[in-house]
Protein backbone atom coordinates (compact mmCIF):
# COMPACT_ATOMS: atom_id res chain seq x y z
CA UNK A 1 0.00 0.00 0.00
CA UNK A 2 1.24 3.57 -0.63
CA UNK A 3 0.21 6.68 1.18
CA UNK A 4 -1.51 9.73 -0.25
CA UNK A 5 1.34 11.79 -1.76
CA UNK A 6 -0.42 14.95 -0.66
CA UNK A 7 0.68 14.25 2.92
CA UNK A 8 3.99 13.70 4.64
CA UNK A 9 4.25 10.12 5.96
CA UNK A 10 1.76 9.79 8.83
CA UNK A 11 0.50 13.36 8.31
CA UNK A 12 2.90 15.21 10.67
CA UNK A 13 6.04 16.85 9.26
CA UNK A 14 9.38 15.31 10.19
CA UNK A 15 10.45 18.02 12.64
CA UNK A 16 7.18 17.71 14.57
CA UNK A 17 7.62 13.94 14.74
CA UNK A 18 11.17 14.40 16.01
CA UNK A 19 9.93 16.80 18.68
CA UNK A 20 7.30 14.27 19.77
CA UNK A 21 9.87 11.45 19.77
CA UNK A 22 12.11 13.51 22.04
CA UNK A 23 9.17 13.95 24.44
CA UNK A 24 8.50 10.20 24.25
CA UNK A 25 12.14 9.35 25.01
CA UNK A 26 12.07 11.64 28.00
CA UNK A 27 8.78 10.10 29.14
CA UNK A 28 10.25 6.59 28.85
CA UNK A 29 13.27 7.69 30.86
CA UNK A 30 11.06 8.99 33.71
CA UNK A 31 8.23 6.44 33.92
CA UNK A 32 4.89 8.03 34.78
CA UNK A 33 6.14 11.61 34.57
CA UNK A 34 4.10 13.95 32.34
CA UNK A 35 6.28 15.56 29.69
CA UNK A 36 4.97 18.70 27.94
CA UNK A 37 5.06 18.68 24.15
CA UNK A 38 4.08 21.10 21.40
CA UNK A 39 0.78 19.48 20.49
CA UNK A 40 -0.19 20.25 16.86
CA UNK A 41 -3.55 21.02 15.37
CA UNK A 42 -4.91 17.79 13.96
CA UNK A 43 -7.69 17.33 11.42
CA UNK A 44 -9.88 15.98 14.24
CA UNK A 45 -11.46 17.72 17.20
CA UNK A 46 -10.03 17.25 20.72
CA UNK A 47 -11.73 14.33 22.40
CA UNK A 48 -11.20 12.25 19.27
CA UNK A 49 -7.78 11.16 20.34
CA UNK A 50 -5.54 13.88 18.91
CA UNK A 51 -2.88 13.16 21.57
CA UNK A 52 -2.87 9.45 20.82
CA UNK A 53 -2.82 10.10 17.08
CA UNK A 54 0.25 12.33 17.35
CA UNK A 55 2.08 9.72 19.43
CA UNK A 56 1.11 6.99 16.97
CA UNK A 57 2.25 9.16 14.03
CA UNK A 58 5.61 9.72 15.71
CA UNK A 59 6.33 6.01 16.35
CA UNK A 60 4.76 4.57 13.20
CA UNK A 61 7.00 3.02 10.51
CA UNK A 62 5.99 1.76 7.03
CA UNK A 63 6.10 -1.89 8.20
CA UNK A 64 3.83 -1.37 11.19
CA UNK A 65 0.40 -2.92 11.48
CA UNK A 66 -2.06 -0.68 13.31
CA UNK A 67 -5.07 -1.63 15.39
CA UNK A 68 -7.36 1.02 16.88
CA UNK A 69 -9.95 0.31 19.55
CA UNK A 70 -12.54 2.43 21.25
CA UNK A 71 -14.29 0.94 24.30
CA UNK A 72 -12.73 -2.39 23.33
CA UNK A 73 -14.34 -2.32 19.92
CA UNK A 74 -12.65 -1.98 16.52
CA UNK A 75 -15.72 -0.81 14.64
CA UNK A 76 -16.84 2.40 16.35
CA UNK A 77 -16.70 5.61 14.29
CA UNK A 78 -13.66 6.88 16.17
CA UNK A 79 -11.64 3.68 15.68
CA UNK A 80 -12.65 3.31 12.04
CA UNK A 81 -11.77 6.89 11.15
CA UNK A 82 -8.37 6.81 12.90
CA UNK A 83 -7.45 3.62 11.03
CA UNK A 84 -8.61 5.18 7.75
CA UNK A 85 -6.57 8.30 8.56
CA UNK A 86 -3.33 6.33 8.93
CA UNK A 87 -4.04 4.07 5.93
CA UNK A 88 -4.41 7.18 3.84
CA UNK A 89 -1.57 9.31 5.25
CA UNK A 90 0.94 6.51 5.94
CA UNK A 91 -0.16 3.71 3.64
CA UNK A 92 0.29 1.22 6.47
CA UNK A 93 -1.65 -1.98 7.05
CA UNK A 94 -4.40 -2.02 9.67
CA UNK A 95 -5.93 -4.90 11.53
CA UNK A 96 -8.59 -5.76 14.08
CA UNK A 97 -6.47 -8.58 15.49
CA UNK A 98 -4.58 -7.84 18.70
CA UNK A 99 -2.13 -10.59 17.85
CA UNK A 100 -1.33 -9.23 14.39
CA UNK A 101 -0.91 -5.59 15.47
CA UNK A 102 2.46 -3.97 16.17
CA UNK A 103 0.90 -0.72 17.40
CA UNK A 104 -2.45 -0.56 19.17
CA UNK A 105 -4.04 2.81 19.77
CA UNK A 106 -6.73 2.65 22.40
CA UNK A 107 -9.40 4.59 24.12
CA UNK A 108 -10.94 3.11 27.30
CA UNK A 109 -9.54 -0.43 27.23
CA UNK A 110 -6.46 -2.66 27.31
CA UNK A 111 -6.89 -5.75 25.12
CA UNK A 112 -7.60 -8.99 26.99
CA UNK A 113 -4.90 -10.87 25.10
CA UNK A 114 -1.48 -10.47 26.77
CA UNK A 115 0.64 -8.00 24.84
CA UNK A 116 4.21 -8.75 23.70
CA UNK A 117 7.58 -7.02 23.73
CA UNK A 118 7.33 -6.18 20.03
CA UNK A 119 4.08 -4.26 20.50
CA UNK A 120 3.35 -0.67 21.54
CA UNK A 121 0.13 0.36 23.26
CA UNK A 122 -0.81 4.02 22.66
CA UNK A 123 -3.48 5.49 24.94
CA UNK A 124 -5.65 8.46 24.03
CA UNK A 125 -5.77 10.50 27.22
CA UNK A 126 -8.40 13.17 27.89
CA UNK A 127 -7.21 14.21 31.37
CA UNK A 128 -3.57 13.41 32.18
CA UNK A 129 -3.40 14.97 35.66
CA UNK A 130 -4.55 12.52 38.36
CA UNK A 131 -4.49 15.25 41.03
CA UNK A 132 -6.39 17.83 39.00
CA UNK A 133 -9.79 17.22 40.52
CA UNK A 134 -8.38 17.43 44.02
CA UNK A 135 -5.99 20.34 43.50
CA UNK A 136 -6.99 22.76 40.74
CA UNK A 137 -3.76 24.85 40.86
CA UNK A 138 -1.46 23.45 38.18
CA UNK A 139 1.71 24.85 39.73
CA UNK A 140 0.76 23.09 42.96
CA UNK A 141 0.10 19.71 41.30
CA UNK A 142 3.52 19.93 39.60
CA UNK A 143 5.11 20.62 42.94
CA UNK A 144 3.28 17.64 44.43
CA UNK A 145 4.68 15.39 41.69
CA UNK A 146 8.17 16.81 42.10
CA UNK A 147 8.07 16.12 45.85
CA UNK A 148 6.14 12.84 45.50
CA UNK A 149 3.67 14.48 47.88
CA UNK A 150 0.70 12.21 47.20
CA UNK A 151 -1.16 12.12 50.51
CA UNK A 152 -4.04 13.96 48.89
CA UNK A 153 -4.72 11.09 46.48
CA UNK A 154 -5.12 8.75 49.43
CA UNK A 155 -7.48 11.28 51.00
CA UNK A 156 -9.68 10.85 47.93
CA UNK A 157 -9.68 7.06 48.34
CA UNK A 158 -10.29 7.47 52.08
CA UNK A 159 -13.34 9.62 51.28
CA UNK A 160 -14.62 6.97 48.88
CA UNK A 161 -14.51 4.32 51.57
CA UNK A 162 -15.99 6.63 54.22
CA UNK A 163 -18.89 7.45 51.89
CA UNK A 164 -19.55 4.24 50.01
CA UNK A 165 -17.92 1.58 52.17
CA UNK A 166 -15.48 0.76 49.36
CA UNK A 167 -13.31 2.56 46.82
CA UNK A 168 -15.90 3.74 44.31
CA UNK A 169 -13.45 4.82 41.64
CA UNK A 170 -14.01 2.45 38.74
CA UNK A 171 -12.33 4.32 35.86
CA UNK A 172 -9.06 6.26 35.66
CA UNK A 173 -8.09 4.55 38.89
CA UNK A 174 -4.80 6.16 40.00
CA UNK A 175 -1.59 4.15 39.92
CA UNK A 176 1.98 4.54 41.17
CA UNK A 177 4.50 3.93 38.43
CA UNK A 178 7.89 2.49 39.29
CA UNK A 179 7.25 3.41 42.92
CA UNK A 180 7.69 7.09 42.13
CA UNK A 181 5.14 8.93 39.98
CA UNK A 182 1.40 9.02 40.46
CA UNK A 183 -0.26 8.49 37.09
CA UNK A 184 -3.75 8.49 35.65
CA UNK A 185 -4.13 5.45 33.43
CA UNK A 186 -6.67 7.34 31.25
CA UNK A 187 -10.30 6.24 31.48
CA UNK A 188 -9.68 2.51 31.31
CA UNK A 189 -11.73 0.49 33.80
CA UNK A 190 -9.93 -0.29 37.05
CA UNK A 191 -10.33 -3.91 35.91
CA UNK A 192 -7.58 -3.28 33.34
CA UNK A 193 -5.11 -1.72 35.81
CA UNK A 194 -3.33 -5.00 36.69
CA UNK A 195 -2.56 -5.52 32.99
CA UNK A 196 -0.32 -2.44 33.06
CA UNK A 197 1.95 -3.91 35.73
CA UNK A 198 5.10 -5.51 34.28
CA UNK A 199 3.58 -5.40 30.79
CA UNK A 200 6.08 -6.59 28.13
CA UNK A 201 4.82 -3.96 25.66
CA UNK A 202 5.78 -0.29 25.76
CA UNK A 203 2.86 1.89 26.92
CA UNK A 204 2.66 5.48 25.65
CA UNK A 205 0.05 8.04 26.69
CA UNK A 206 -0.83 11.13 24.64
CA UNK A 207 -3.05 14.01 25.79
CA UNK A 208 -3.63 16.43 22.89
CA UNK A 209 -5.58 19.22 24.52
CA UNK A 210 -3.42 19.20 27.67
CA UNK A 211 -0.22 18.79 25.61
CA UNK A 212 1.27 16.02 27.71
CA UNK A 213 2.98 12.72 26.94
CA UNK A 214 3.83 10.06 29.50
CA UNK A 215 5.00 6.48 29.34
CA UNK A 216 5.41 3.15 31.09
CA UNK A 217 8.44 1.27 29.74
CA UNK A 218 8.23 -2.53 29.35
CA UNK A 219 8.36 -4.56 32.57
CA UNK A 220 7.73 -1.62 34.89
CA UNK A 221 5.89 -1.80 38.18
CA UNK A 222 2.41 -0.22 38.06
CA UNK A 223 0.49 -0.44 41.33
CA UNK A 224 -3.07 0.69 41.98
CA UNK A 225 -3.29 2.81 45.12
CA UNK A 226 -5.16 1.24 48.01
CA UNK A 227 -5.21 0.66 51.75
CA UNK A 228 -3.82 -2.39 53.56
CA UNK A 229 -7.28 -3.18 54.90
CA UNK A 230 -9.10 -2.17 51.67
CA UNK A 231 -6.95 -3.73 48.96
CA UNK A 232 -7.49 -2.85 45.31
CA UNK A 233 -9.94 -5.18 43.57
CA UNK A 234 -10.37 -5.24 39.80
CA UNK A 235 -14.14 -5.15 39.40
CA UNK A 236 -16.14 -6.71 36.56
CA UNK A 237 -19.80 -7.55 36.13
CA UNK A 238 -20.41 -10.94 37.81
CA UNK A 239 -21.58 -12.69 34.62
CA UNK A 240 -20.21 -14.73 31.73
CA UNK A 241 -20.11 -13.43 28.17
CA UNK A 242 -23.31 -14.36 26.33
CA UNK A 243 -21.37 -14.87 23.08
CA UNK A 244 -18.13 -16.63 24.03
CA UNK A 245 -18.80 -17.78 27.59
CA UNK A 246 -15.79 -16.06 29.05
CA UNK A 247 -15.97 -15.63 32.81
CA UNK A 248 -12.86 -13.54 33.41
CA UNK A 249 -13.02 -10.71 30.86
CA UNK A 250 -14.44 -7.21 31.10
CA UNK A 251 -18.09 -7.19 30.03
CA UNK A 252 -20.38 -4.57 28.53
CA UNK A 253 -24.06 -4.58 29.33
CA UNK A 254 -26.14 -4.51 26.14
CA UNK A 255 -29.86 -3.78 26.00
CA UNK A 256 -31.62 -6.24 23.73
CA UNK A 257 -35.14 -4.79 23.65
CA UNK A 258 -37.12 -1.94 25.14
CA UNK A 259 -38.65 -3.98 27.96
CA UNK A 260 -35.56 -4.38 30.09
CA UNK A 261 -33.97 -7.32 28.28
CA UNK A 262 -30.18 -7.24 28.63
CA UNK A 263 -27.17 -9.42 28.06
CA UNK A 264 -23.52 -9.19 28.97
CA UNK A 265 -20.86 -9.53 26.27
CA UNK A 266 -17.10 -9.08 26.13
CA UNK A 267 -16.07 -5.48 25.62
CA UNK A 268 -12.99 -6.67 23.68
CA UNK A 269 -14.64 -7.69 20.41
CA UNK A 270 -11.50 -9.20 18.85
CA UNK A 271 -10.88 -11.42 21.88
CA UNK A 272 -14.53 -12.47 21.94
CA UNK A 273 -14.74 -13.43 18.26
CA UNK A 274 -11.49 -15.41 18.55
CA UNK A 275 -12.97 -17.36 21.45
CA UNK A 276 -16.21 -17.92 19.57
CA UNK A 277 -14.27 -19.25 16.58
CA UNK A 278 -12.28 -21.58 18.85
CA UNK A 279 -15.49 -22.87 20.44
CA UNK A 280 -17.06 -23.51 17.06
CA UNK A 281 -13.93 -25.27 15.81
CA UNK A 282 -14.00 -27.51 18.89
CA UNK A 283 -17.64 -28.45 18.39
CA UNK B 1 17.73 34.07 83.39
CA UNK B 2 14.90 31.88 82.28
CA UNK B 3 15.71 28.22 82.88
CA UNK B 4 14.45 27.28 79.38
CA UNK B 5 16.93 29.48 77.58
CA UNK B 6 19.81 27.35 78.81
CA UNK B 7 18.62 24.47 76.58
CA UNK B 8 19.17 24.45 72.83
CA UNK B 9 16.43 26.39 71.10
CA UNK B 10 14.16 24.67 68.57
CA UNK B 11 13.98 27.66 66.30
CA UNK B 12 16.30 30.65 66.12
CA UNK B 13 15.98 33.75 63.98
CA UNK B 14 18.57 36.48 63.67
CA UNK B 15 18.30 39.94 62.19
CA UNK B 16 15.33 39.24 59.89
CA UNK B 17 14.64 42.04 57.48
CA UNK B 18 11.95 42.24 54.82
CA UNK B 19 10.67 45.30 53.00
CA UNK B 20 7.59 45.67 50.85
CA UNK B 21 8.54 48.75 48.88
CA UNK B 22 8.86 51.53 51.42
CA UNK B 23 7.33 49.50 54.24
CA UNK B 24 9.69 47.62 56.53
CA UNK B 25 7.53 44.63 57.47
CA UNK B 26 10.45 43.12 59.43
CA UNK B 27 13.30 45.29 60.58
CA UNK B 28 16.06 43.38 62.37
CA UNK B 29 13.94 40.79 64.23
CA UNK B 30 15.67 38.27 66.55
CA UNK B 31 13.78 35.40 68.13
CA UNK B 32 14.41 32.09 69.94
CA UNK B 33 11.82 29.49 70.80
CA UNK B 34 12.61 26.51 73.00
CA UNK B 35 10.98 23.07 73.13
CA UNK B 36 7.66 23.21 74.95
CA UNK B 37 7.62 26.99 75.07
CA UNK B 38 4.66 29.17 74.08
CA UNK B 39 5.65 32.55 72.71
CA UNK B 40 3.07 35.19 71.82
CA UNK B 41 3.65 37.91 69.26
CA UNK B 42 1.44 40.91 69.89
CA UNK B 43 1.15 44.25 68.17
CA UNK B 44 -1.33 46.30 66.24
CA UNK B 45 -2.52 45.42 62.78
CA UNK B 46 0.18 45.90 60.14
CA UNK B 47 3.07 45.57 62.59
CA UNK B 48 4.54 42.56 60.75
CA UNK B 49 3.27 39.61 62.82
CA UNK B 50 1.94 37.51 59.96
CA UNK B 51 5.01 38.28 57.87
CA UNK B 52 7.22 37.09 60.72
CA UNK B 53 5.35 33.76 60.97
CA UNK B 54 5.56 33.26 57.22
CA UNK B 55 9.28 33.96 57.16
CA UNK B 56 10.00 31.73 60.16
CA UNK B 57 8.08 28.84 58.64
CA UNK B 58 9.88 29.24 55.33
CA UNK B 59 6.76 30.27 53.40
CA UNK B 60 8.38 33.59 52.53
CA UNK B 61 12.00 34.63 52.05
CA UNK B 62 13.36 37.61 53.97
CA UNK B 63 15.68 40.14 52.32
CA UNK B 64 18.27 39.34 54.96
CA UNK B 65 18.70 37.33 58.15
CA UNK B 66 18.87 33.71 59.25
CA UNK B 67 16.39 31.14 60.49
CA UNK B 68 17.55 27.85 61.89
CA UNK B 69 15.52 24.89 63.14
CA UNK B 70 17.44 22.39 65.30
CA UNK B 71 20.61 23.50 63.59
CA UNK B 72 19.21 23.26 60.04
CA UNK B 73 19.23 26.38 57.90
CA UNK B 74 15.51 26.87 57.11
CA UNK B 75 16.06 29.42 54.36
CA UNK B 76 18.71 27.29 52.68
CA UNK B 77 16.92 23.94 52.81
CA UNK B 78 15.28 22.42 49.71
CA UNK B 79 11.60 22.89 49.26
CA UNK B 80 11.14 19.13 49.63
CA UNK B 81 12.82 19.21 53.04
CA UNK B 82 10.78 22.21 54.14
CA UNK B 83 7.55 20.57 53.04
CA UNK B 84 8.51 17.43 54.91
CA UNK B 85 8.97 19.49 58.06
CA UNK B 86 5.65 21.22 57.43
CA UNK B 87 3.76 17.94 57.41
CA UNK B 88 5.59 16.25 60.25
CA UNK B 89 7.40 18.30 62.89
CA UNK B 90 5.73 21.62 62.18
CA UNK B 91 2.15 22.75 61.99
CA UNK B 92 0.45 25.93 60.85
CA UNK B 93 -2.94 27.00 62.17
CA UNK B 94 -4.46 29.74 60.05
CA UNK B 95 -6.76 32.48 61.24
CA UNK B 96 -9.34 31.51 58.66
CA UNK B 97 -10.12 27.77 58.96
CA UNK B 98 -10.83 27.73 55.21
CA UNK B 99 -7.13 28.31 54.61
CA UNK B 100 -6.17 25.33 56.75
CA UNK B 101 -8.94 22.83 56.02
CA UNK B 102 -10.17 21.07 52.90
CA UNK B 103 -13.77 22.17 53.00
CA UNK B 104 -15.04 19.44 50.63
CA UNK B 105 -13.31 16.64 52.55
CA UNK B 106 -14.85 15.02 55.64
CA UNK B 107 -13.57 15.81 59.13
CA UNK B 108 -11.96 12.36 59.29
CA UNK B 109 -10.27 12.88 55.92
CA UNK B 110 -8.98 16.27 57.03
CA UNK B 111 -7.40 14.75 60.12
CA UNK B 112 -6.13 11.74 58.19
CA UNK B 113 -4.39 13.74 55.46
CA UNK B 114 -1.14 14.32 57.32
CA UNK B 115 -1.07 10.67 58.37
CA UNK B 116 -1.57 9.52 54.79
CA UNK B 117 0.99 12.05 53.54
CA UNK B 118 3.52 10.42 55.84
CA UNK B 119 2.73 6.88 54.76
CA UNK B 120 -0.27 5.66 56.78
CA UNK B 121 -2.01 3.02 54.66
CA UNK B 122 -4.40 1.35 57.07
CA UNK B 123 -7.91 2.78 56.77
CA UNK B 124 -9.05 1.42 60.12
CA UNK B 125 -6.09 2.91 61.97
CA UNK B 126 -6.59 6.27 60.29
CA UNK B 127 -10.24 6.24 61.39
CA UNK B 128 -9.22 5.38 64.94
CA UNK B 129 -6.76 8.25 65.06
CA UNK B 130 -9.31 10.64 63.57
CA UNK B 131 -11.85 9.59 66.16
CA UNK B 132 -9.30 10.03 68.95
CA UNK B 133 -8.36 13.54 67.78
CA UNK B 134 -11.95 14.64 67.30
CA UNK B 135 -12.57 13.67 70.91
CA UNK B 136 -9.51 15.59 72.03
CA UNK B 137 -10.76 18.76 70.40
CA UNK B 138 -14.25 18.18 71.81
CA UNK B 139 -16.00 17.27 68.55
CA UNK B 140 -18.35 14.28 68.64
CA UNK B 141 -16.57 11.51 66.70
CA UNK B 142 -19.98 10.55 65.30
CA UNK B 143 -19.55 13.61 63.05
CA UNK B 144 -16.35 12.23 61.53
CA UNK B 145 -17.87 11.80 58.06
CA UNK B 146 -19.38 15.27 57.85
CA UNK B 147 -17.68 18.01 55.87
CA UNK B 148 -16.41 21.04 57.81
CA UNK B 149 -18.79 23.33 55.95
CA UNK B 150 -21.49 21.94 58.28
CA UNK B 151 -19.51 22.91 61.39
CA UNK B 152 -19.65 26.17 63.33
CA UNK B 153 -16.65 28.51 63.15
CA UNK B 154 -15.35 27.35 66.52
CA UNK B 155 -15.64 23.69 65.53
CA UNK B 156 -13.85 24.37 62.24
CA UNK B 157 -11.01 25.94 64.13
CA UNK B 158 -10.84 22.98 66.54
CA UNK B 159 -10.84 20.63 63.55
CA UNK B 160 -7.97 22.58 62.02
CA UNK B 161 -6.04 22.13 65.26
CA UNK B 162 -6.77 18.39 65.35
CA UNK B 163 -5.63 18.06 61.75
CA UNK B 164 -2.39 19.82 62.61
CA UNK B 165 -1.63 17.97 65.84
CA UNK B 166 -2.28 14.45 64.57
CA UNK B 167 1.38 13.97 63.60
CA UNK B 168 2.49 15.28 67.01
CA UNK B 169 4.51 18.23 65.72
CA UNK B 170 7.22 19.83 67.84
CA UNK B 171 6.48 23.37 66.75
CA UNK B 172 3.16 24.96 65.80
CA UNK B 173 2.69 28.39 64.25
CA UNK B 174 -0.71 29.95 64.96
CA UNK B 175 -1.86 33.14 63.29
CA UNK B 176 -4.73 34.70 65.29
CA UNK B 177 -6.41 31.31 65.78
CA UNK B 178 -9.33 32.87 67.66
CA UNK B 179 -9.55 35.87 65.36
CA UNK B 180 -12.90 35.52 63.65
CA UNK B 181 -14.80 33.96 66.56
CA UNK B 182 -17.36 35.18 69.12
CA UNK B 183 -15.90 36.08 72.47
CA UNK B 184 -17.43 33.12 74.34
CA UNK B 185 -16.20 30.75 71.63
CA UNK B 186 -12.75 32.33 71.80
CA UNK B 187 -12.49 31.60 75.51
CA UNK B 188 -13.34 27.95 75.04
CA UNK B 189 -10.84 27.60 72.19
CA UNK B 190 -8.08 29.24 74.23
CA UNK B 191 -8.71 26.83 77.11
CA UNK B 192 -8.53 23.93 74.70
CA UNK B 193 -5.30 25.17 73.13
CA UNK B 194 -3.80 25.67 76.59
CA UNK B 195 -4.67 22.13 77.67
CA UNK B 196 -3.36 20.54 74.46
CA UNK B 197 -0.14 22.51 74.50
CA UNK B 198 0.57 21.54 78.09
CA UNK B 199 -0.35 17.88 77.48
CA UNK B 200 1.70 17.48 74.35
CA UNK B 201 4.60 19.70 75.34
CA UNK B 202 4.29 21.66 72.11
CA UNK B 203 6.29 24.72 71.28
CA UNK B 204 3.89 27.33 69.92
CA UNK B 205 4.45 30.64 68.27
CA UNK B 206 1.11 32.38 68.44
CA UNK B 207 0.23 35.69 66.85
CA UNK B 208 -2.56 37.54 68.55
CA UNK B 209 -3.74 41.06 69.14
CA UNK B 210 -5.56 39.82 72.22
CA UNK B 211 -3.48 40.63 75.30
CA UNK B 212 -5.69 38.47 77.51
CA UNK B 213 -5.07 35.48 75.25
CA UNK B 214 -1.34 36.09 75.45
CA UNK B 215 -1.51 36.21 79.23
CA UNK B 216 -3.46 32.97 79.38
CA UNK B 217 -1.27 30.97 76.98
CA UNK B 218 2.18 32.38 76.63
CA UNK B 219 5.32 31.94 78.70
CA UNK B 220 6.99 34.78 76.88
CA UNK B 221 5.86 37.54 74.59
CA UNK B 222 7.25 39.78 71.90
CA UNK B 223 5.73 43.17 71.22
CA UNK B 224 6.04 44.28 67.60
CA UNK B 225 5.63 47.67 66.03
CA UNK B 226 6.50 48.71 62.48
CA UNK B 227 8.48 45.52 61.95
CA UNK B 228 10.57 45.95 65.10
CA UNK B 229 10.40 43.95 68.33
CA UNK B 230 10.14 46.84 70.77
CA UNK B 231 9.94 44.71 73.90
CA UNK B 232 10.15 41.07 74.88
CA UNK B 233 10.23 39.05 78.07
CA UNK B 234 8.24 36.79 80.36
CA UNK B 235 4.55 37.44 79.79
CA UNK B 236 3.74 38.53 83.33
CA UNK B 237 6.71 40.86 83.47
CA UNK B 238 5.86 42.53 80.14
CA UNK B 239 2.20 42.94 81.03
CA UNK B 240 2.63 43.97 84.67
CA UNK B 241 5.67 46.16 84.18
CA UNK B 242 5.84 47.29 80.55
CA UNK B 243 9.02 49.19 79.75
CA UNK B 244 8.45 50.49 76.24
CA UNK B 245 5.94 53.33 75.82
CA UNK B 246 4.21 51.41 73.02
CA UNK B 247 3.74 48.38 75.28
CA UNK B 248 2.46 50.63 78.02
CA UNK B 249 -0.06 52.03 75.57
CA UNK B 250 -1.13 48.55 74.43
CA UNK B 251 -1.60 47.33 78.00
CA UNK B 252 -3.44 50.42 79.18
CA UNK B 253 -5.76 50.44 76.18
CA UNK B 254 -6.75 46.86 77.01
CA UNK B 255 -7.30 47.79 80.66
CA UNK B 256 -9.41 50.76 79.61
CA UNK B 257 -11.54 48.72 77.18
N1 LIG C 1 2.54 40.62 50.20
C1 LIG C 1 2.64 41.90 50.63
N2 LIG C 1 2.87 42.90 49.75
C2 LIG C 1 3.00 44.18 50.16
N3 LIG C 1 2.89 44.56 51.44
C3 LIG C 1 2.65 43.62 52.37
C4 LIG C 1 2.51 42.23 52.00
N4 LIG C 1 2.28 41.51 53.13
C5 LIG C 1 2.27 42.41 54.14
N5 LIG C 1 2.49 43.67 53.69
C6 LIG C 1 2.61 44.88 54.53
O1 LIG C 1 3.57 44.61 55.51
C7 LIG C 1 3.15 45.12 56.77
C8 LIG C 1 3.05 44.00 57.79
O2 LIG C 1 1.95 43.15 57.43
P1 LIG C 1 1.53 41.88 58.28
O3 LIG C 1 2.71 41.06 58.53
O4 LIG C 1 0.38 41.25 57.59
O5 LIG C 1 1.04 42.55 59.63
P2 LIG C 1 0.15 41.98 60.83
O6 LIG C 1 0.01 40.51 60.66
O7 LIG C 1 0.90 42.36 62.05
O8 LIG C 1 -1.16 42.67 60.74
C9 LIG C 1 1.85 45.84 56.51
O9 LIG C 1 2.11 47.19 56.28
C10 LIG C 1 1.32 45.17 55.27
O10 LIG C 1 0.51 46.07 54.55
MG1 LIG D 1 -1.74 39.28 60.46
Amino acid sequence: MTHDPGYNFAYLDESTKRMIRRAILKAVAIPGHQVPFGSREMPLPYGWGTGGIQVTAAVLGPADVLKVIDQGSDDTTNAVSIRAFFRRTAGIATTESTEAATIIQTRHRIPERKLREDQILVYQVPIPEPLGRLEPRIAETRRMHAMADYGLMHVKLYEDIARHGHIATSYSYPVMVNGRYLMSPSPIPAFDNPKMDQMPALQLFGAGREKRIYAVPPYTSVKSLDFDDHPFRPIRAPHVCELCGSGDTYLDEVLTDDVGGRIFVCSDTDFCSERQAMKEAAE
Amino acid sequence: MNERSSKTPLLTARDLTLRFGRIAALDGVDLDIHPGEVVAIVGESGSGKTTLLRVLSGLMRPDAGEVSYLGQDVLGMSEAARRRLMRTEWGFVHQNPRDGLRMAVSAGGNIGERLMATGARHYGNIREQASHWLTRVEIDPARMDEVPAKFSGGMQQRLQIARTLVTLPKLVFMDEPTGGLDVSVQARLLDLIRALVADLGLAVLIVTHDIAAARLLAHRMLVMRHGVVVESGLTDRVLDDPQHPYTQLLVSSVLAA
